[in-house]
């Protein structure tokens, strides 16, 4: 039981760097917006992030994985198209995707 | 009715329930390989409260050998996580209505999945403070709970891992379809498509998050044309019709 509570000062000291490091990609980006106007080109930048970095994401494991996890994601974009509640579009998605892994 | 913090954080509540059930196996897996690199449960746990960033903490213990690569591993976490930057910048728009002094610990918890559910809320109003912690406090608890709960119990958590990573996915192709305004959302992601899968095959690493995601952000900028966000507003001012 006592070894569940086992804590290396070294490790964490590497937790804790990692922490500060990880917070501070957090924290910069409200700082850098401080006293920013968004309009414009910059609005039309900002509001593009969602979508892009969410695409970027799941690139490798939707393009970069196998046809199983391609054809698992087109059917999943459909769906998403067609305005299925998210969580059922994940139910399609996941299923699909074990389906697929058994025959393609 | 008018929205309550209570009512609005049940919302947000409503609205990340299936990451939560998601986030239980891939915190299990991660925990489970924590174990095998010799942390402890606690040490485990103290890792998913404090970092709290789910690809920097698999690449973390993938580096955890003796003696450990300290300076290293944080130059690493810093760098998987500079989408942050992105993220935070984006969302700063839509969270200047929640007083000041929460948005530091509003920013801990800011995750991918979180991000997304409140930049989805986000296109229809600025968030409330009690939506915003409705979706992203419950990810946290559940994260670093389970972390502790894989280091104690092992492996056998391969396959569970697997569907919850696709899981993710999915969710995420149903939130960009959210996103969708026509031509341009295609020349976005798919720029952002073409540069992540470019970087990831010759790049090592996690660097085709930021570099997908800033040349989906560029092609926006670059077809951005005045016309048409011209609002009447603008007109009025202008003095123009």
């Amino acid at each position: 039981m006592s070894s569940y509570f086992t804590l290396h000062w070294q490790w964490l000291l590497a937790i804790l760097g990692m922490a500060a490091a990880t917070y501070t990609t957090r924290i910069s980006g409200l700082l850098l917006m401080r006293g920013v106007v968004v309009k414009g080109r910059l609005k039309a930048a900002l509001d593009a992030m969602p979508p892009s970095v969410l695409m970027a994401v799941i690139t490798p494991t939707v393009l970069m994985t196998g046809k199983a996890e391609t054809l698992a994601a087109v059917l999943t974009a459909l769906a998403a198209i067609f305005r299925l509640p998210l969580l059922l579009t994940i139910v399609i998605g996941v299923s699909s995707v074990l389906v697929f892994r058994q025959f393609v | 009715m008018i929205p309550t913090f209570k009512s609005d954080f049940r919302a947000g509540l409503k609205d990340i329930s299936p990451t939560l059930l998601a986030y239980m196996p891939i915190a299990m897996l991660w925990g489970t390989m924590a174990a095998s690199k010799g942390l402890s449960p606690l040490e485990a746990l103290l890792m998913s409260f404090f970092v709290y960033a789910g690809a920097s903490q698999f690449i973390a213990v993938d580096m955890w050998n003796e003696p450990l690569p300290i300076v290293v591993m944080i130059a690493t976490a810093f760098i998987v996580n500079l989408r942050h930057v992105l993220m935070a910048a984006s969302i700063s728009r839509h969270i200047q209505n929640i007083r000041r002094v929460f948005h530091p610990m509003m920013m801990h918890i800011l995750t991918d999945e979180a991000w997304a559910i409140a930049e989805r809320k986000a296109l229809s109003g600025p968030l409330s403070l009690g939506y915003y912690l409705g979706v992203a406090a419950p990810l946290w608890p559940t994260w670093f709970i389970f972390s502790a709960i894989g280091a104690v119990i092992g492996n056998a958590l391969g396959d569970v891992a697997a569907v919850g990573d696709f899981g993710l996915a999915a969710m995420f192709i149903s939130i960009i379809a959210g996103f969708w305004k026509g031509p341009r959302t295609a020349a976005v992601i798919g720029a952002s498509a073409l540069v992540a899968v470019l970087t990831k095959s010759y790049i090592p690493g996690r660097w085709y998050i930021l570099m997908g995601g800033l040349a989906g952000v560029l092609v926006a900028a670059l077809l951005h044309t005045e016309e048409e966000v011209r609002t009447p507003e603008d007109t009025m001012e202008k003095g123009v019709p």
